[in-house]
């Protein structure tokens, strides 16, 4: 597609480096190929977003990204570290932070306890108790909510501590996988719009979406996913104007 | 399929069933109670001298109860070893007290040997559990639910067949630094110093274990790992050290309890294992498999009940002692399969 044109881009640029980059990533799921030869990536400061109907692989991408999943081929580089093959956790220490599809709270912990969890590598405590404090600002309910059993909130609620316990990791790179799932508009709305203040924060987000228009309306560019395979990338603004487009890709 | 008729029709309507099995298990309870107040009617100083034998014995099926419940907590895996682990604790105890430190006698060098060996004896538990671990179940992490309990059984022959190898194929008798003889008299009931090391020892075990769980980093690890092995690791938790570490906490518990157990009957078998980790697997699951609490309050349970099988006057007898452990293993998996403090799992759709 086009180059990009985005003011907060550095997209296009000589010489830039990407923060992710993924480079001919293939995943399997058994004898499955559930991701092929995908290049996908982000730079900093940007809201990126990979849409796709159910089963088109967004989420194994993620999984792939954080280390749960190993790929068949390809790697994923981090900050120009190569990141696939290591395990989860020491990708959290390189500073990737995944809220995961299904939110995969800690439902017999307290809020706070998940909360808590989502610093478990940091030794900061100062900044650690400031950063629970932007969140717990960011997302009000759960300050009300620190000591209930997060398994009894709304899945709303449970949500908000899904991406609030990802941001208390103080991630480079946040991967959000389908935080609208399950939401009532009005609680759609607010999310998008928190995205939006997290990445006003200095947080690169990768988001993946089935709700492929609002995240098109919040992302600088756009990737979209069918059946494993990339089809169609560009800036997030030009996907959303292509009238024949969003027909025939985000059934709008 | 019991939970999904509940849930679809809201718990209102209740089936004849529910209603036969709640009355008999009703009926079951009251029974036990009947039974345990004419025991202390008819002979108090008998029940009361019994009570505390069982609660001695209690203790010890707690501590390894505790291995059964952490590791099942973690990684749903019935670690049929468990007991053997115990049992090779116990031999590694009596080895080093009588024949490396020759502490065969009480005395204070005999406590502060007893206090050197039960480290050792500890170290040595939970090295043993985070091999097997290394070497045999995280290799079947992945495998089918079958595998890692085909495998925990293989491993209780290696380690009975280890040690049948040092302690030989009868029991051996060995002195300890507990005097069965001396103690304390109250009301005409007899209470041995051993026992109160024994209560005192489990406690304080317990008190660390549980700050460990509830207060410590690698506590939250843990208990992070237990609910979601993956969103653990999306958090930045290391779940492979962290099982290996709960591990060796329930090796550690096996280790302490081989050595107070030893020294308060000093008699080593290589087959003492199979039957007190029986017991003990009763005990948690009694409890609630999974729940630390669950585990100590279903060991002193156990051993209350059968202490008073064994020796109060309406008891069955020892004869009777196993059956009656059993029966309660049967009769909670059918009344209560989630046990005294136990979650009840609903199968998802």
């Amino acid at each position: 597609m086009t180059e990009a044109t985005s003011s907060t881009s550095q997209r296009g640029k000589q010489g830039v480096q990407p923060l992710l980059d993924l480079t001919n990533l293939s995943v399997n799921y058994g004898n499955i190929a559930a991701v092929q030869s995908i290049n996908l990536q982000v730079h900093p400061g940007e809201i990126v977003t990979l849409i796709g109907s159910n089963g088109a692989g967004k989420s194994t991408t993620l999984r792939t990204i954080s280390g749960l999943l190993r790929p068949r081929a390809g790697e994923v580089v981090f900050e120009g570290r190569k990141i696939s093959g290591m395990p989860g956790h020491d990708v959290v220490k390189a500073g990737i932070c995944h809220s995961p599809e299904g939110r995969r709270i800690f439902q017999r912990m307290t809020v706070g306890e998940n909360l808590d969890l989502g610093a478990f590598l940091r030794k900061d405590a100062t900044q650690v108790a400031a950063d629970r404090e932007n969140v717990l600002t960011l997302f009000p309910v759960l300050r009300e909510r620190l000591q209930q059993k997060a398994g009894t909130m709304s899945g709303g609620e449970q949500q908000m501590l899904a991406v609030g316990r990802a941001m208390l990791g103080n991630p480079k790179l946040l991967l959000l996988d389908e935080p609208s799932m399950g939401l009532a508009p009005v609680l759609v709305d607010l999310i998008f719009d928190t995205i939006e203040k997290i990445r006003d924060q200095g947080v690169t987000v990768l988001l993946v979406e089935q709700n492929a228009l609002a995240a098109l309306r919040i992302a600088d560019y756009a990737y979209v996913l069918e059946s494993g395979h990339l089809t169609l990338e560009g800036p997030a603004a030009e996907l959303l104007s292509d009238e024949s487009l969003t027909k025939a890709y985000l059934g709008g | 399929m019991t939970s999904l008729v509940a849930s679809f029709s809201k718990g209102r309507t209740i089936r004849l069933s529910e209603v036969v099995e709640r009355t008999a298990a009703g009926i079951l309870v009251l029974g036990v109670l009947a039974w345990v107040i004419l025991n202390l009617a008819k002979a108090p100083t008998q029940f009361f001298t019994v009570l505390l034998a069982g609660l001695n014995n209690g203790a010890l099926f707690a501590l390894i109860a505790l291995g059964y419940t952490l590791v099942y907590g973690i990684i749903e895996l019935i670690n049929f070893a468990h007991g053997d682990l115990f049992m090779l604790g116990t031999i590694l105890c009596a080895n080093m007290m009588a024949n490396w430190l020759g502490l065969t006698k009480p005395g204070l060098t005999g406590f502060l040997g007893l206090i050197l060996t039960m480290i050792v004896v500890m170290i040595f538990g939970a090295t043993v559990n985070m091999g097997a671990e290394f070497f045999a179940y995280r290799r079947l992490r992945n495998a089918p639910k079958l595998a890692p309990l085909i495998t925990a059984v293989g491993l209780s022959f290696i380690f009975q067949n280890i040690g049948q190898r040092v302690n030989g194929s009868s029991p051996k008798q060995w002195g300890t630094v507990f005097d069965p003889q001396s103690g304390f008299s109250v009301a005409g009931v007899r209470i041995r110093w051993s026992f109160l090391v024994v209560l005192t020892v489990t406690a304080l075990l317990l008190l660390g274990l549980t700050y460990i769980v509830q207060r410590t980093r690698q506590g939250k690890a843990m208990r992070a790992t237990a609910q979601d092995q993956d969103g653990a690791r999306l958090m930045g938790v290391n779940v492979n050290a962290t099982i290996s570490f709960t591990f060796a906490l329930g090796g550690a518990m096996a280790g302490a309890a081989a050595v107070l157990y030893m020294e308060t009957i000093g008699t080593t078998r290589f087959e003492a294992g199979f039957q007190l980790g029986l017991i003990a697997f009763t005990a948690a699951v009694l409890g609630g498999i999974g729940n630390l609490v669950g585990a100590v309050i279903g060991g002193l349970l156990i051993g209350v009940i059968q202490g008073l099988n064994d020796g109060a006057p309406y008891g069955l007898g020892q004869d009777w002692s196993q059956t009656v452990v059993f029966s309660i293993l049967i009769l909670v998996l059918v009344f209560k399969p989630e046990g005294l403090l136990g979650r009840r799992t609903t199968e998802k759709v």
